[in-house]
């Protein structure tokens, strides 16, 4: 689950990082009454879950209170990459000399988080990662043990942080890994932490995902998800404990097991077809839940066909097909299904089939091909 | 032969008086595994399945009374990782554990900690492991494999499953199948099983099945082309998965340009394995 600045901030502020003086706003109105109360130039920032919110306008300087409600109007009416903005952090302006990247995430191959600094930070810090990855300063951490004094102090020293404030990079180093680490969280970021004209070090945007299934500990982030940056529709299939993805295509998919479901999609794709969707109905499923996957593909309006791949272990078929049946009941649709129920049950299942209207397949190939065709408006039952 | 679970495994189940747990315990009992004991605090002394497996309050009061030295783990994902470092203290060496949906900063601070203590993990998130005729450990099918000589590592499941059919339907059996799990983070990789199959005497030929996410596709094909003798075949599972979008499996999610399908397949195949396009196609290209 992604957090906004503002939240990411302060979680991190909860920890000892400094962060500018600030509050979010959900109206023009609010963002100028903070304004006021911070006094002197301010930012005002749209908050939304995507990247490039600063090159897409989403972020400006304003020098008055009045300036202020005209930018948050005018931001907050605004689309980024698809996302409303409905939140604005008013932040006071700060005079910056140096621009440092700080992150940590779990680095997959050493199955350890990784703390990496630069002092290349700002806005264009992936294109540094690509073309000149020896700038950017990385020790990995033992999860057991913790990041260590002499870590940071590696860390300070490779990025040439000036070293009066060594003291306040350690405390912030330390800050940022407790808040990965208290919040569960798969990336914790400050990009920039800027070094000010005074001489001071100060996290000036932030950026934390937090682990999902990690939320059981921290119910309070929960209650703060953002909705919006998510699809209706794979919203509405987690509340039934499936796993579906929108894709492009027009043949909807109905797998159990992620391994398997994606194979489904590759081996439609093999055979000239396109994937409608990714979805995984899990294991053991039920007929409600079989029923609630079907209602959410034929949702799609570009679905001409669906493919049901069931390998039947844990799952049975019977109860799939008695699902399909039951969902069918109350969506009528022309769009053509083949089934292809295998494992535990299949007969049964296959039995309850019979009389709907229904292609059947016995291997993947042959149900591929099928589904392929079907949605081309070449096979005909 | 076989790699890690045999007939002379000694499986101790936590989490045995659950629905999943008991169900699979019985599967695997019937299927031939020794099933010594099982785990339920506050439950020990009970019996379950007929008498047949007694249950212990713990896992070390059950390795002292049974002599167990393989577990199986079916607790829900907030109880897991501390049953996991309970099997590693109570002196269990191959710690099995299905579990999925566990914080990934717990699995990582748990690998670390049976690291250190060299205890083998297995999973979590994963369908267990199955010796054909001689020992299930998890979910996975029986009667979906013959014993045989070709050794089967997978990030997968059900996808698992099929291949495991595949195979069967041509009349080719496994020696041994492990399903290492689909999170970003799990215990034994591909690469240690690639070595236990180079060395086991049963296993001729190798299939890995592979999917998005990671780079552990193509370490495996380092290792592939400087350390095997024996062919490897593999599927790699997401060709058609947009990038930034998780498929399922928590490891299965494209970042950064990094995991693609393609980058694995191509990979693998520099390092000399055939790579099928679809499961059923594997089946063929074993079969030669």
């Amino acid at each position: 689950m992604k957090l906004h600045e503002y939240q990411s901030k302060r979680l991190f502020s909860e920890f000892g990082v400094p962060i500018p003086k600030g509050k979010v706003a959900s109206t023009p109105s609010e963002a100028k009454a903070i304004a006021e109360e911070l006094g002197g130039r301010v930012v005002v920032k749209s908050q939304v879950l995507v990247g490039g919110r600063g090159k897409a306008g989403g972020i400006k300087l304003a020098n008055s209170p009045k300036d202020v409600e005209k930018i948050a109007s005018r931001i907050l009416g605004m689309e980024i990459k698809g996302l409303p903005v409905r939140k604005v952090l008013i932040d006071e302006a700060v005079d910056i000399s140096t621009e440092i990247y700080l992150g940590i995430t779990n680095d997959r191959t050493t199955r350890q988080p990784v703390f990496m600094a630069s002092a290349a930070g700002g806005v264009d810090i992936e294109v540094v990662a690509v073309k000149t990855p020896e700038k950017i300063i990385k020790v990995h951490i033992d999860p057991l043990l913790g990041l260590q004094d002499f870590q940071i102090l590696n860390l300070a020293i490779g990025i040439e942080v000036p070293r009066e404030i060594w003291p306040e990079f350690i405390q912030i180093s330390k800050g940022l890994w407790q808040a990965y680490k208290n919040y569960d969280a798969t990336l914790a970021e400050i990009n920039p932490l800027v070094i000010t004209e005074g001489g001071h070090l100060l996290a000036i945007d932030g950026k934390m995902v937090i682990d999902e299934n990690a939320l059981f500990r921290h119910p309070k982030l929960e209650d703060e998800r953002d909705l919006d940056s998510e699809e209706t529709s794979e919203l509405e299939a987690k509340k039934n404990n499936i796993t579906y993805i929108k894709l492009e295509g027009d043949i909807g998919c109905m797998v159990n097991g992620a391994g398997l479901a994606m194979a489904t999609m590759d081996i439609i794709k093999h055979f000239g077809g396109e994937p409608a969707n990714f979805l995984d109905i899990g294991g053991g499923a039920n007929e409600e839940k079989v029923a609630a996957a079907l209602r959410i593909i034929l949702k799609d309006p570009n679905v001409k066909a669906v493919l049901f791949n069931i390998f039947g272990g844990i799952t049975r078929c019977d109860l799939v097909a008695k699902g399909i049946l039951e969902a069918l009941k109350e969506v009528k649709t022309d769009v053509l299904m083949v089934v292809r129920l295998i494992g535990t049950n299949a007969e049964e299942g296959q039995a309850l089939l019979a009389d709907a209207k229904m292609a059947t397949a016995k291997t993947l190939v042959e149900a591929a091909q099928k589904v392929v065709a079907a949605a081309k408006g070449d096979l005909h039952l | 032969m076989s790699i890690l679970v045999d007939k002379d495994t000694r499986l101790v189940v936590q989490g045995i008086t659950g629905r999943e747990g008991l169900f699979h315990s019985k599967e695997m009992i019937e299927y031939g595994t020794q099933v010594v004991a099982g785990t339920r605090p506050g439950k020990g002394g009970e019996w379950v399945l007929g008498g047949k497996v007694p249950v212990f309050d713990s896992v070390q009061i059950a390795v002292d009374a049974t002599e167990a030295n393989t577990s199986v783990i079916f607790v829900p994902a907030r109880f897991a990782p501390d049953a996991m470092l309970e099997a590693a203290d109570a002196g269990i060496a191959l710690i099995v554990c299905l579990t999925e949906l566990i914080p990934i900063q717990d699995v990582m601070r748990v690998r670390q900690y049976l690291e250190n203590k060299k205890v083998r993990l297995i999973g979590p998130n994963c369908p267990g492991l199955l010796t054909p005729n001689e020992a299930k450990v998890g979910i996975i099918p029986g009667n979906i494999a013959i014993p045989g000589n070709i050794g089967i590592v997978s990030r997968s499941g059900t996808l698992t499953y099929e291949i495991l059919f595949a195979l069967k339907e041509k009349d080719l059996g496994a020696s041994t199948c492990v399903g290492i799990g689909g999170d970003p983070i799990n215990g034994t990789n591909f690469i240690e099983c690639l070595e236990m199959f180079e060395d086991d005497p049963q296993t001729d030929k190798i299939i890995l099945i592979g999917e998005i996410g990671g780079k552990d596709e193509e370490k495996a094909a380092d290792y592939i082309s400087t350390n095997m003798t024996k062919p490897v075949y593999a599927f790699i599972a997401g060709k058609t998965a947009p990038p930034g979008k998780r498929m399922g499996h928590a490891g299965a999610i494209v970042e950064g340009g990094e995991g693609t399908a393609a980058k694995k397949i191509k990979a693998l195949e520099t390092a000399g394995v055939l790579v099928a396009n679809h499961p059923e196609e594997i089946a063929e290209m074993v079969q030669g």
